[in-house]
């Protein structure tokens, strides 16, 4: 059976599945020691202040940063330390090559060393604010989204397709042809000349952000306007689209 | 669109300001660089016979004959685009570079299919060649898209500097609204303007001849060519051809009188 649920891209030639490259935000922890006891309750203080946030977050163990010997690190424990808090440790990176044994043992994927495409070496724990539940006025979501935020600073071409399990901004234009997905919120700050997607996963809180509201389509959690619609409402303007009652409302901004 | 032209009048500007520079035909199957350079008799190996190990790339480089500085690589026409392999084109690619070239140009195909995707995916810099009409600006944007996301410097979390040159302009039919402006064309593509070339009988005149248009220094076209390639080089050089011109008396006289 073939999933309909989003407007999807072309279909796959096998009919069982289709192979994609995917690039994902996860986080990265960092070791700096292998005393686990250490570890332990800074990573537990950290976690309880923002639960939602770390609450089945892939993590990718990283042991580049380690200053003593990393073989002296326990890798079982510190699997089951990570599953205690509720994070899901998916892969090690830069281990020894006896721990990417000790990880496969584990069903751990081991990452090879060094920097990471696109990565920042800035910590990605979120304020506590970060909590999607704050603002009063709207009702709680059903899925309430989490996630990392992703920022991007360069166009998004036609033929291009980005996906991030929580918000997303842009800081440029969308090209007509482009299709930008978000768990969370959409931002665009510049032209929306493509397809946006927020609420993926049926967050109708969700909404869609612009500078100029040029798009070919425009969906929050699977409510969706097209472009005859989205022409005859505020186009080239500065715009948000949200949903009401299973309805989507583009209003200008201000 | 332009591509080709673009190549021969910007690596014969490059040559002609004094930097070793080499043009390599993508186009494999189709070739058309050597016609518009005018070594199409002069063709003894090709690229793909220097990938295969056939001849060296010395055999197969052919010297220009105007300017000294440059040096063509033609296309196989008896090939196809599969032809080209990764390991293949970056070994040529490194032989030029240890042959002292400055600039290596690349002449992409048309499309988005394995040609295109072997001329870019070494490319430290591209020119994306784009008519002012909206089916060859989506599928600049494509193509940019494509050198941003699978291009070498990609892969390694870098970018490769882009250039946008719009060929076929003809400010009058824009000032009408015929055709897309270069600033609508600048807006949609989000990137930097390396020049504007006027519509001018002169680039068929020229590519029939085999002379790239850049030669014809008299021409819209070629001035504009000779500007891009100085704002290639990092000079600071004003756009110009992008206005319709005033065809009254009194301003051609004015404009001679300036």
């Amino acid at each position: 059976m073939r999933s309909t649920s989003a407007p999807n891209t072309s279909a796959a030639r096998p009919e069982s599945f289709q192979l994609k490259g995917g690039l994902f935000p996860m986080t990265l922890l960092e070791l700096k020691t292998v005393d686990l006891s250490v570890l332990a309750a800074e990573l537990r203080a950290r976690v309880t202040e923002s639960p939602a946030f770390f609450q089945h977050t892939p993590v990718v163990l990283g042991f580049e940063q380690l200053k003593e010997d990393p073989d002296a690190l326990n890798l079982i424990q510190l699997r089951d330390l990570c599953q205690q808090l509720g994070l899901i440790p998916t892969a090690i990176k830069g281990g020894s090559s006896e721990q990417e044994q000790q990880a496969y043992a584990l069903g751990l994927a081991a990452l090879p060393k060094g920097k990471a495409k696109g990565a920042t070496t800035v910590e990605t724990a979120p304020p506590p604010t970060r909590e999607r539940r704050t603002s009063a006025t709207q009702p709680e979501a059903a899925t309430p989204t989490t996630g990392t935020t992703q920022v991007i600073d360069t166009p998004i071409r036609s033929g291009q397709q980005i996906y991030v399990p929580g918000d997303l901004i842009i800081l440029s234009s969308v090209s007509a042809g482009a299709e930008i997905l978000a768990d969370g919120n959409i931002h665009v700050y510049g032209a929306l000349r493509g397809r946006a997607l927020a609420g993926l996963q049926g967050d109708e809180t969700a909404r869609v952000f612009c500078q100029s509201q040029e798009a070919e389509l425009i969906a929050i959690a699977g409510h969706y306007l097209v472009d005859e619609d989205l022409r005859s409402q505020h186009w080239k303007a500065a715009t948000q689209a949200y949903c009401v009652g299973g309805k989507l409302i583009i209003a200008p901004l201000s | 669109m332009g591509k080709t032209t673009t190549s021969s009048s910007i690596s014969s500007g490059l040559a002609l300001r004094g930097h070793k520079t080499a043009v390599i035909d993508f186009d494999i199957g189709l070739r058309n660089l050597d016609l518009i350079m005018n070594v199409e008799r002069r063709v003894v190996y090709d690229f793909v016979n220097v990938i295969n190990g056939e001849s060296t790339l010395k055999q197969a480089l052919i010297k220009d004959k105007r300017t000294e500085n440059l040096f063509i690589l033609p296309a196989s026409q008896t090939r196809d685009k599969d032809a080209l392999t990764v390991e293949g084109v970056e070994r040529v690619l490194k032989e030029l570079a240890e042959l002292g070239f400055e600039y290596i140009i690349c002449d992409s195909p048309a499309g988005i299919e394995h040609g295109a995707f072997m001329a870019l995916y070494f490319a430290d810099e591209a020119v994306v060649v784009a008519n002012p009409e909206v089916s060859s600006v989506r599928d600049s944007d494509r193509i940019l898209g494509i050198l941003q996301s699978k291009s070498r410097k990609a892969e390694l979390g870098e970018r490769v500097i882009e250039h946008l040159l719009i060929t076929r302009y003809n400010p009058e039919r824009a000032a009408k609204g015929e055709m897309l402006g270069v600033k609508d064309v600048e807006e949609i593509l989000a990137t930097k303007l390396l020049g504007v070339i006027p519509e001018c009988e002169t680039v068929l005149k020229a590519s029939n001849q085999g002379t790239p248009v850049i030669y014809d220094a008299e021409s819209k076209a070629g001035k504009a060519y000779g500007d891009a390639v100085d704002r290639l080089l990092g000079k600071e050089v004003e756009h110009r051809f992008l206005d319709p011109e005033h065809r009254g008396l009194f301003s051609r006289l004015f404009r001679r009188g300036v």
